[in-house]
């Protein structure tokens, strides 16, 4: 969880930095094209303190819990994945959580900026995303499972491809069969969403690699308190 | 000599222990549970569903939701 946290930390650097310039311009094109969606009402929260404490408090709260469960994982992957150490296994969990949990369902249902997406249609939409959040964890883990029980015929590299391609394949089926969601308004600029959507994904790139090296770091100080200790000078 | 031939075995120095299933189990459990609830709030409290009325939750983490990917509004 404090990985997550450090994590978290650095996703939002990336988030603030890269990130809001593109949700406020989205915001800016939502308020041109006002009148038919967007009732002006009170605001509850000003843009500022959205862009600055409220961003702080989703990416972090996201890291922790992130972090909690990828450390949980952690506990059970140890000594189970092959010959893998507590650092190379936290940096190996950290790469297949980020694909499973990110970079997959993204490939479906992208992250929009704000004025994109119609308001009725919020509840089908997070339904969905959350679906194939959750499909393609446990895929991975069958997978995974899958591996595990195929290496000692087949030699543990056939058993990697092979599970991977099963993954690939059950994720392109589900790809296939839910349905797809388009609602970016007419002339909304095309260099803007590309534009966020990178920076969606370099936020999540650096909040998982910073998770698996912190973690990775904190478990094998922990667990080989021996084997990183400096050679030479007096371990107190 | 076959003895001086390293297996890789659970012995083997490089292949950390197992940690019995038995006793992170319970903890996985709950702090599972709990980190869940912690993403529901980020990801989707007063958006499709809501445990609290009003907006305040949705308002305060708007932009990290549509940063994170989350659908919002």
């Amino acid at each position: 969880m404090l990985a997550g946290l450090g994590a978290g930390l650095l996703a939002l650097i990336v988030a603030y930095l890269l990130g809001e310039p593109n949700v406020d311009s989205a915001i800016g094109f939502e308020e041109a094209h006002a009148g038919h969606s967007h009732e002006h009402e009170v605001e509850l929260v000003s843009r500022g303190v959205q862009s600055t404490a409220g961003l702080a408090t989703g990416v972090l709260v996201y890291g922790i819990a992130f972090g909690g469960i990828a450390a949980l994982v952690h506990c059970f992957a140890l000594g189970r994945v092959g010959r893998f150490g507590p650092r190379a296994t936290a940096l190996l969990l950290s790469g297949c959580a980020l694909l499973a949990v990110y970079v997959v369902p993204f490939l479906k249902y992208p992250a929009n900026p704000p004025a994109v997406g119609n308001p009725d249609t919020i509840g089908k939409r997070t339904a969905l995303y959350f679906l194939m959040m959750v499909l393609s964890v446990l895929l991975a883990v069958a997978a995974t499972l899958l591996g595990k029980r195929l290496a000692p015929r087949i030699g543990a590299w056939y058993a990697t491809v092979a599970a991977v391609a099963a993954f690939a394949v059950v994720v392109g089926l589900a790809f296939a069969f839910l349905p797809a969601i388009n609602e970016t308004p007419e002339h909304f600029p095309a260099a803007l969403l590309w534009r966020f959507r990178l920076s969606a994904l370099a936020m999540q790139l650096t909040l998982w690699a910073g998770f698996g090296l912190l973690f990775g770091e904190l478990a094998e100080r922990l667990l080989r308190p021996a084997a990183t200790a400096v050679p030479g000078r007096a371990v107190t | 000599m076959a003895q001086h031939v390293a297996q890789p075995t659970a012995t083997d120095p490089a292949v950390p222990a197992k940690l019995p299933l038995k006793a992170v189990a319970p903890w996985a459990v709950f702090f599972g549970i709990l980190m869940l609830i912690l993403l529901y709030f980020v990801g989707a409290e007063q958006g499709a569903t809501s445990v609290f009325s009003g907006a305040g939750v949705h308002e305060w983490v708007h932009d990290a939701r549509h940063l994170l990917g989350f659908p919002c509004h």
